[in-house]
């Protein structure tokens, strides 16, 4: 069923420890970031999910700041064919790679609130 | 219904820049649009009172037009305020030939300015509240150049691009800028200072990027029958064409393919040419990636070989395709959004005025805008009077 205020009830999601997204009831296809129309084929009946979390690095820049550490800014593809920007922790930001398979969690102190982080799943990166 | 031809049913008449570089923070960017617009009116042999399309973007206004017409005292009966970034202007001149084409309008000024240079440690960067719950920030990418950037690793990963391919770019706009008077930066520059500079997103290094001045532009269009009445010769629009298919980075569906593909090939289907047609090409390189990504979706190059494409001073003064022969975004001037500026040296080049940096026998020209982050594309070909 659509709802009416996608982004708190995503947000209310991720500070339950899950990656949220939705599920088209048309055309079944997964839709991120959360909205009230699909944007693939219009319906309006949208479903939510809970990504199992696994995806992979579709790409990586590393953002150096002068006077704090270096950190990573991914683009991940979720095994459920969606897409999401965040950054890989517990690695070096220089050792991201593209390819590398990744595993969310949430991380409750982000800086506007709780949000979805990811992991290696591997230490050995894949291609 | 069909859209109205618009080959060559319309031309450029005046085009000028205002005080580029550093302005000062004692001006405004309203009073460099309308310096620029008062001088490519000039240029056309026309006045404010000869206007009655106005079509304008001033990032932060919200109500630009308005804004223009009052200062300028313009009363149009056809008012274009589209806003899809640095693109806006090329989107501009589309719209304005629809307009003289149907009759909405005769005489249309787009004109654009920025004190983005001249704003910044002034305090006068007031940024508004976002206007959709955004799913980056929290992860604090540094807009745009990181959007940039994520498309750059992309395509550095699936067809080898290197950071000395990006470095090319930077260098050969360099170089032309050297040839360019107006141009902001013009000392001498090498692929190894490019690689050198500091990174800010990886893969791109400061020299990368763009460069942040004041400035403006202004252009005139009216129907191609009025403008072979006027003093300098017209410079035709013959095909333009629009595409955008995301606003966030993370929304892009192929970092390596912009919209491009599609803007493109609208514009030229319209002009009746392909890209081996073209004499010289200005594009929005506002990091040096976009003039990789650009000529591979403009159909110079195939996909993927953008790098090599670049190389050995393909584009640079002297070689086999002359692209942004200002110098560029990277080098010559870039406030805030380029957009009107690939249309202003692209109609010099065609009449023949672009000084030192005139190339011979320009026919065909295409301008190149982007928007947001790879988000809005706008393709427009132009020509001279051989070209119709
Ligand atoms: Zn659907």
């Amino acid at each position: 069923m659509t709802q009416s205020a996608p982004h708190r009830e995503y947000t209310d999601r991720v500070a339950t420890g899950s990656l949220p997204y939705q599920s088209c009831d048309g055309c079944l296809s997964a839709v991120f970031p959360p909205r009230v129309i699909c944007p693939f084929c219009g319906a309006t009946d949208l479903s939510w999910r809970e990504s199992a979390g696994l995806g992979t690095v579709y790409s990586a820049s590393v953002i150096a700041p002068r006077d704090a550490e270096p950190y990573s800014v991914v683009l991940v593809d979720l095994d459920e064919r969606f897409r999401i920007m965040s950054t890989v922790v517990d690695l070096p930001a220089r050792d991201v790679r593209i390819g590398m398979r990744v595993r969310a969690g949430v991380d409750p102190d982000g800086p506007t609130g709780p949000r979805v982080v990811f992991t290696p799943e591997e230490r050995e990166a894949a291609s | 219904m069909t859209l109205p031809d618009l080959r060559g049913s319309t031309a450029i008449v005046g085009v000028a820049e205002s005080d580029l570089g550093e302005v000062g923070p004692d001006r405004y960017a309203i009073e460099l649009a309308a310096q620029a617009a008062g001088a490519a009116l000039a240029e056309a042999g026309l006045t404010t009172r000869d206007v009655d399309g106005l079509f304008c973007a001033i990032a932060g206004r919200g109500m630009a037009p308005l804004d223009v017409a009052e200062y300028l005292g313009i009363r149009p009966r056809y008012t274009d305020g589209t806003m899809v970034g640095g693109s806006s202007f090329i989107s501009h001149l589309h719209h304005a030939a629809l307009a003289i084409t149907t009759g909405a309008c005769d005489v249309a000024l787009i004109t654009y300015g920025s004190t983005a240079r001249s704003d910044s440690g002034h305090g006068r960067l007031a940024m508004g509240p976002p206007e959709l719950p955004s799913y980056e920030a929290a992860y604090r990418p540094r807009p745009p150049i990181t959007g940039y950037a994520l498309a750059a690793a992309r395509h550095m990963h699936r067809y080898g691009t290197t950071r000395t391919h990006l470095a090319e770019v930077a260098v050969a706009a360099r170089q032309w800028a050297a040839l360019n008077p107006k141009a902001f930066a013009r000392d001498p520059l090498t692929v190894e200072d490019v690689l050198a500079a500091r990174m800010v997103s990886s893969p791109l290094s400061t020299l990368d990027c763009c460069l942040v001045t004041d400035g403006g532009g202004a252009v005139v269009v009216t129907s191609a029958e009025r403008a072979r009445d006027l003093p300098r010769p017209p410079v035709y629009l013959l095909g333009a064409g629009e595409a955008h298919w995301h606003r966030a980075i993370s929304q892009m569906p192929d970092l390596t393919v912009t919209a491009a593909t599609e803007s493109s090939a609208r514009a030229y289907r319209m002009a009746g040419i392909g890209p081996r047609d073209v004499n010289l090409v200005q594009l929005y390189d506002a990091f040096t990636i976009n003039t990789i990504l650009f000529l591979e979706d403009l159909g110079f190059c195939a996909k993927g070989e953008g790098g090599d494409f670049v190389s050995g001073g393909r584009i640079a003064p002297g070689g086999d395709l002359p692209v942004n022969t200002n110098g560029g975004g990277l080098s010559y001037c870039h406030p805030g959004m380029y957009g009107i500026f690939p249309l202003i040296e692209a109609t010099r080049q065609i009449r023949g005025e672009a000084g030192d940096r005139q190339q011979p026998g320009v026919t065909i020209a295409l301008a190149h805008g982007n928007g947001g982050q790879l988000s809005s594309q706008v393709t427009a070909v132009l020509g001279g009077g051989d070209s119709l």
